[in-house]
């Protein structure tokens, strides 16, 4: 079992949230699973080393060959056409691909150091500590709005009542919508507007206090003014959370990232910072597609 | 002005209309025809005696039918005790675990079984579970309704749990929850109302079921207090009364019918509310 990623330490309680720092460079020493390329010299501040990965779908393969150092506490967006394996991308960062049938992958994925896919690496355990939102909102319909925010502390074990009670507020204000549903938190979550439901299901993100969220086209379904405020939340999250967004819209990619990916049929194209991958993009394909030329 | 060809295709639709609104018409006419019997030849009989007597001896007017009502209770109860986790977990088994060809041929064989007569069930609980035992009893009874609602309850466990979005899969996935609390928590409650559906439903199926429990519960004139033992059951009252050589019990048979036939119309009706109330939410 990795020392690490284990249930023991992994623990829900109002601990302070574990950062990249507080995994001593020594832990990786104990490791066995991680080789001796040396994972001490992955700065802390890289949330995912990916190296050489590729992800096929039975015959198909969506990923290929992706190598890519996400940086920690900041906002990395991934552009690209549809089909081009940007959700697959997102989706092997939290083992979510491996509930596809058929799902297989090659190459390696270290986070903050660890394999991901090392061998006694529990999935679960991996999805504890990188959340995920999804394109469309999906508040559990038989919950309400407080149980919603709750359910991946309550099912986890956490039971003392104070704690969840701070943590609901906390999450629901973390996730901006706190004022809008505070007098109302017994409702049904599925009684929300589109964009307070998508906000909802990133406080039920933020509520098990992940590390890292990952978002897979969070306002494709919102309008414009939803969106801003999930936007203006994304700025107000990568103070403490790594953020991966993948965003068929790229003024979004734009506005809310650090840096930014252009995948093209399963190929990393392009990886840098934002502003140079707009502004001032290295590839011929990049640029194109930034300038909407095609895609 | 209509030319002929005209008034010939609108006398053609109307023929065809009809036609469809007569044989509409004709499909719930078998359910008028035995409410109105029943409640003809059954109503007289149905008296609060029916409901707190036990049967007279042959040939003494009066008594009722209070062993047999709580006798298809107990045997409904016994059932379903078997049914529902066996049925429950089977579903979750074809929705949530099981791979494509074990899940056909699982599939395959629930929709025989809900094929098969329920005489051939009666024969081989009769085999199973009263020839070694050495009598017929309240338990074998409910082994045979038990096998007649496990492939119901399966299979409508299935289609409710299938029908849950796998959207809520992966959000309770993403949260790090381990999957059987997905499965209780989640997935279970989302589809509550149409496991209940499923559950009425085959509570209603096996409520009638006379010819498994000839084979099976023998039937008796009192109350039974022992499981192991032979126990009445309402459709096999109904079918004794109604064979024997006197009035006041074939009346009663009518009356016996009645009842099942208002059980059944209870059941379907809670199976409305519930159903009605899915498609609102």
């Amino acid at each position: 079992m990795n020392p690490v990623i284990t249930k023991k330490n992994f623990s829900m309680s109002d601990q302070v949230k574990p950062t990249a720092t507080s995994n001593p460079p020594s832990a990786p020493v104990a490791v066995p699973v991680v080789p001796s390329s040396t994972p001490a010299a992955v700065p802390p501040s890289i949330a995912f080393d990916i190296q050489d990965l590729c992800v096929f779908y039975g015959k198909n393969q969506a990923i290929k060959n992706v190598t890519i150092k996400i940086p920690g506490s900041s906002v990395t967006a991934i552009i690209g056409p549809s089909g081009c394996g940007k959700s697959t991308a997102l989706r092997a960062l939290n083992r979510m691909h491996e509930l596809t049938p058929g799902a297989r992958h090659t190459g390696k994925i270290l986070m903050k150091g660890e394999d991901l896919y090392g061998p006694g690496i529990d999935a679960t355990l991996v999805r504890r500590r990188v959340g995920m939102v999804f394109q469309k909102s999906n508040p559990f319909p038989t919950l309400s709005i407080a149980e919603n925010v709750l359910v991946g502390l309550r099912l986890n074990g956490v039971r003392d009542k104070t704690l969840l009670n701070r943590r609901l507020e906390e999450s629901l204000r973390h996730a901006a919508l706190w004022d809008e549903v505070k007098d109302h938190l017994n409702r049904p979550g599925t009684g929300l507007s589109g964009g307070q439901q998508q906000r909802l299901c990133i406080a039920r993100a933020l509520a098990v206090r992940p590390e890292i969220l990952l978002m897979d086209e969070p306002c494709s379904a919102l309008d414009p003014i939803a969106t801003a405020k999930v936007e203006e939340l994304i700025h107000a999250l990568k103070s403490e959370y790594t953020v991966v967004i993948v965003t068929h819209n790229m003024q979004q990619a734009a506005r809310v990232s650090e840096n930014t990916a252009f995948f093209y049929m399963g190929s990393l194209i392009e990886f840098g910072p934002t502003e140079q991958i707009f502004m001032n993009p290295k590839n011929p394909q990049t640029e194109a597609y930034v300038s909407g030329r095609f895609g | 002005m209509l030319t002929p060809h005209q008034r010939y295709r609108k006398y053609k639709s109307a023929f065809m209309s009809g036609l469809a609104v007569f044989c509409a018409i004709l499909v719930i006419t078998p359910l008028g025809l035995i409410l109105y019997h029943l409640l003809k030849q059954g109503i007289g009989a149905l008296d609060w005696n029916f409901f707190t007597q036990l049967p007279k001896p042959h040939g003494e007017t009066g008594g009722g039918m209070a062993n047999a009502i709580v006798g298809t209770g107990e045997l409904i109860a016994l059932a379903m005790l078997m049914a529902i986790p066996i049925g429950v977990f089977g579903g979750i088994y074809l929705s949530e675990y099981g791979s494509e060809k074990v899940n056909f041929w699982i599939r395959f064989g629930a929709d025989i079984l809900n094929g098969v007569p329920s005489i051939v069930w009666g024969m081989t609980v009769f085999a199973i579970a009263v020839a070694p035992f050495g009598t017929k009893s309240a338990y074998a009874g409910g082994v045979a309704l038990g096998f007649i609602a496990i492939p119901l309850i399966l299979r409508t466990t299935e289609e409710v749990l299938v029908l849950v979005p796998n959207s809520y899969r992966e959000a309770a996935m993403a949260l790090g929850i381990p999957r059987w609390k997905i499965i209780l928590h989640i997935i279970l409650r989302t589809a509550s109302k149409g496991l209940i559906t499923g559950i009425l439903l085959a509570t209603g199926r096996i409520a009638g079921e006379t010819a498994p429990l000839m084979f099976t519960i023998l039937g008796n004139m009192y109350w039974n207090h022992n499981l192991k033992e032979p126990i009445a059951a309402l459709p096999l009252q109904v079918f004794n009364y109604a064979i024997a050589p006197y009035d006041d019990l074939n009346r009663q048979a009518w009356a016996g019918a009645l009842v099942l036939i208002f059980l059944i119309f209870i059941l379907s009706l809670g199976v409305r509310l519930i159903s009605g109330g899915m498609k609102k939410a």
